[in-house]
């Protein structure tokens, strides 16, 4: 209990404190407002502010408005195809949003596919990709699925009672819809809407890559690269950020625990058999929804396999040359992000199931303290992170390391595990909950001790949300790109997302890192897939809080 | 709106190649307390839901008040449903849940106001009206419930083991208060349970159902003391079961030979056929119609010697099993307050009277 708070605290909330302490505290190291005031007083930061506000409320916007008609199409009716349609609603989440960033370049940017036959056929062009647009564009397709997911979960899980009970007294149609339905979604509904705000606002890469700077992350990041450690300025941003987060993850909190009062008693689905042509509209509506969506993917794959792509619909000539760079003269960074994310995902399983056991089976004080800061990643941007960490380990050689921790690989590893761990923590404790605690006191009134029971009982019923757990943090520590590319010490130390912010630097470079790319959709995908094997039909569970 | 008559033409529900109900042919007067009674599974929920609305029936018309009304949708029907779980719209306060079919009736708001606030006062709510659900207890949840139904006055009550979710002692006493309400207000009502004794209790008429088929339909006593089947007779209360043939007939009485070679005389006239030497019978004796004596000192029509297999000391009676050569027969006896108990071992006369004995099934 002690070690896993030292750990906590040492990895998480000292450096945030030490953060927080930097923006409030002057050169002789008294307490002072003036960071703040001054970020407030220039207009760079407040326009910064009041865009990474837009963009992410845009974003919330367009996303419900995209996943709202899918959502209770899916949740709602059961035709031919429905399988294909829920899958393809979640491959958004498999492509990184940088990655999907560049591939929109080349097919909505200014010399992408759709503004070039606009200026064949109508000798015009129009900016998608241009400033906060863009911004907005790369997150809204890939963010829509978690208010989708949410919504579907919520949707599903009201007492069919519940609507029969106001048919019964004389509601239909729209009517019920609007009293009943609508009340009874919103909880789930709005807790996805502000999980992807908080994505959206924490999100670095997507204006890194579309070299668009005026929002609060990329200006902490390029605050801190540019004009150094030591500038307050960047750690106020960084605090701001934090709040921002906070606030809204908490609210995201309170609307939730409100989802759960219309969970269903009975677990029969009202779901409505379409046939003929009602299922080829349905089909129309979500086909042309998701298919937008599904752009990404099908640019970045058709980068990776060209050798020159500019000002032509299409790439002009095809090779394999990109994939043997990655895996031939460069296959370090393949091999660092397995290295780094796999024993990320291990010790987010032992901390993770640490953690849920002394919540659900200890009475030690301070086990609420442990879960509160066990969730505190999740407010916490990556940028933040790399900062804390910077500002905390850099100039300080760790205990056995010979150097600062931070001029190590293994500094990512503890980014990583520190980032995902909220998510780990949530699926060993939801499998540790399904062990009712009287498997494990029969199996002790039988003969057997504290540690065989966990062996023998315990640990086998767990162990498929602990893979789970694992797999949630691999998936997502995967493709993350904030914390990396301020925390990579070498170039030849970075994983996959370094290497394709690398490569993406240089058009020459696109290629192989569009290859890189398509490794990362296909190492999530893998992951996505056990994921759903494991979860069953519950997978959406894994991508709410 | 006055109390519907309800009358059920032929009605079967099939999922698949599974009907889970079949053939079900009732008439259910006004007025009535009308239940469904029958194990999970024997489609008596389908069976309310098609009278509803909310499940389409594959075969059969539901009449109300004489009208077909298989194509009327559920909110055209007037009538209320209370479901098992209450479904109390988490999202409405009490007051509001109450009033929801009155708006959407479009009665006024002052009507509502004063509607709602005396159907709470019928169901002892009053005070409530301001919490939401959640606030409120299991037995007071059930109350709003029913109370959201009454107050739009529908022709028809349907209720499906709207008492299953209450603890044993608040079922008993909402089983009352669900009785004063109902014979009060004069309301048609259709009532699901699997729980005989809440059947017997309640109910005008009970239709014990079977896999989606009515086995036996008539009042609770008619039930009780004349089951008109093998599974009627176990499923309503306990029931010594037994199979043989007639040996004689005459004055009344037949005298059966059963398959374990016991002979029993039974009084004929609850069979419909006059029966004759030779035929096949099932009998059935409740464990109360069954008298325990120390043996030897015998009287009675019926007279099977045994010994005590368990007792169960129930309070008001006791439990004894008694262990015959191929059989062991459930009796209660009143509990003999003072004097001593069979003890386990003991050699016993079971006696019971030819008028106790009830022709199952004659063929």
């Amino acid at each position: 209990m002690l070690l896993l708070l030292a750990i906590l605290i040492a990895f998480i909330l000292y450096p945030i404190l030490r953060v927080l302490w930097v923006s409030l505290s002057d050169e002789t190291g008294g307490l002072t407002l003036i960071h703040f005031q001054n970020f407030f007083r220039r207009p760079l930061f407040r326009e910064a502010l009041w865009n990474t506000l837009l963009s992410g409320l845009l974003v919330v916007v367009f996303s419900a408005l995209m996943s709202l008609p899918l959502a209770y199409v899916l949740a709602r009716y059961e035709f031919r195809g429905k399988l294909l349609l829920q899958t393809a609603a979640t491959l958004p989440l498999v492509i990184p949003p940088f990655v999907g960033a560049v591939a929109l370049q080349l097919i909505f940017g200014r010399s992408g596919m759709v503004n070039l036959l606009l200026m064949r056929w109508f000798d015009t062009s129009l900016p998608f990709m241009e400033g906060l647009t863009g911004v907005v564009l790369v997150q809204t397709l890939h963010f829509f699925p978690f208010i989708l997911l949410n919504t579907v979960v919520s949707l599903a899980n009201i007492d069919p009672a519940m609507e029969e009970m106001a048919q019964n007294m004389g509601c239909h149609g729209l009517r019920l819809f609007r009293r009943i339905t609508l009340p009874l979604m919103l909880p789930g509904f709005i807790a996805g809407a502000l999980l992807t705000f908080i994505r959206a606002i924490d999100d670095l890469g997507t204006p890194l890559m579309l070299n668009y700077k005026n929002l609060l992350a990329p200006q902490a990041y390029l605050r801190i690269t540019t004009v150094g450690i030591d500038d307050p300025d960047g750690y106020v941003i960084c605090v701001v950020l934090v709040v921002l987060s906070l606030v809204t993850l908490l609210a995201a909190r309170k609307y939730l625990s409100l989802a759960e009062y219309a969970t269903a008693q009975r677990s029969a689905p009202v779901t409505r058999k379409l046939h003929g042509k009602k299922v080829l509209l349905l089909w129309l509506l979500c086909g042309a929804i998701l298919g937008v969506s599904l752009l990404p993917h099908i640019g970045i794959l058709l980068l990776s396999f060209s050798k020159v792509w500019s000002f032509t619909l299409l790439p002009t000539t095809y090779t394999l040359d990109n994939f043997a760079e990655i895996l031939f003269r460069a296959p370090h960074f393949i091999k660092n992000t397995l290295l780094y994310t796999l024993l990320a995902a291990g010790f987010d399983v032992i901390l993770g199931a640490a953690i849920a056991f002394l919540l659900l089976r200890s009475r030690l004080a301070g086990r609420n303290l442990l879960d509160a800061i066990a969730t505190l990643p999740l407010a916490i941007p990556g940028v933040v992170l790399a900062v804390g960490y910077l500002r905390v380990f850099h100039g300080w050689d760790f205990p056995g390391l010979g150097g600062p921790l931070t001029s190590s690989w293994l500094i990512l590893v503890i980014a990583y595990t520190v980032r995902r761990l909220p998510y780990t923590v949530r699926a060993c404790y939801a499998a540790l909950q399904q062990v009712h605690i009287s498997l494990e006191e029969s199996a002790q009134s039988l003969g057997a001790n504290r540690l065989k029971t966990f062996a023998k009982v315990t640990l086998p019923l767990i162990s498929g949300g602990l893979v789970a757990g694992g797999l949630i943090s691999f998936v997502t520590s995967c493709v993350e790109l904030a914390s990396t590319i301020m925390l990579v010490p070498r170039i030849e130390l970075g994983p996959i997302s370094y290497g394709i912010y690398l490569y993406m630097q240089s058009p020459l470079g696109r290629g192989a890192g569009a290859a890189l790319g398509v490794v990362a959709i296909l190492l999530v995908s893998l992951g996505t897939y056990l994921t759903h094997r494991i979860f069953g039909g519950r997978a959406g569970n894994a991508f709410r809080i | 709106m006055p109390p519907a008559e309800v009358k059920l033409d032929g009605i079967g529900k099939s999922y698949g190649e599974q009907w889970v109900v079949r053939d079900v042919n009732l008439h259910i007067r006004r007025g009535e307390f009308f239940t469904f009674l029958g194990p999970s599974g024997c489609g008596k929920t389908t069976l309310l839901r098609i009278i509803a609305g909310f499940v389409f029936p594959d075969a059969g018309t539901v009449y109300l008040d004489g009208q077909p009304v298989n194509h009327v949708p559920p909110w055209q029907r007037n009538v209320g449903l209370v479901f098992q779980n209450y479904a109390l719209w988490p999202h409405m306060t009490v007051f509001a849940n109450v009033a929801f079919g009155l708006r959407e009736r479009k009665v006024a708001r002052s009507e509502i106001e004063r509607r709602v606030m005396e159907t709470l006062r019928q169901v002892d709510l009053q005070g409530t009206e301001n919490r939401r659900p959640s606030q409120l207890s299991g037995g007071q949840q059930q109350r709003v419930a029913l109370a959201r139904t009454l107050v739009i006055q529908p022709r028809l009550l349907l209720l499906d083991e709207p008492l299953s979710n209450l603890d044993a002692k608040l079922r008993i006493d909402m089983r009352i208060e669900l009785l004063k309400l109902q014979r009060d207000l004069g309301l048609t009502t259709i009532y699901v349970t699997h729980d005989q004794e809440e059947a017997l209790a309640l109910s005008t008429h009970i239709a014990v159902m079977n896999s989606g088929r009515i086995e036996q339909e008539g009042a609770p006593r008619q039930i009780y003391e004349q089951p008109a089947s093998e599974s009627v007779a176990a499923f309503v209360g306990k029931s010594n079961l037994f199979s043989g043939r007639v040996l004689q007939a005459k004055g009344g009485f037949i005298e059966v030979r059963t398959d374990d070679n016991l002979i029993i005389r039974a009084a004929s006239h609850t069979s419909v056929v006059s029966p004759q030497r030779g035929d096949e019978m099932l009998l059935s004796v409740r464990p109360e119609a069954m008298e325990l004596r120390a043996s030897g000192s015998s009287v009675g029509t019926n007279q099977l010697t045994g010994q005590v297999a368990a007792s169960a000391y129930q309070g008001t009676f006791i439990e004894y099993e008694v262990q015959l050569a191929a059989r062991t027969l459930k009796t209660h006896t009143v509990n003999p307050k003072g004097k001593a108990l069979f003890r386990s071992g003991q050699e016993v006369t079971v006696t019971f009277a030819a008028d106790d004995v009830v022709i199952v099934r004659h063929r």
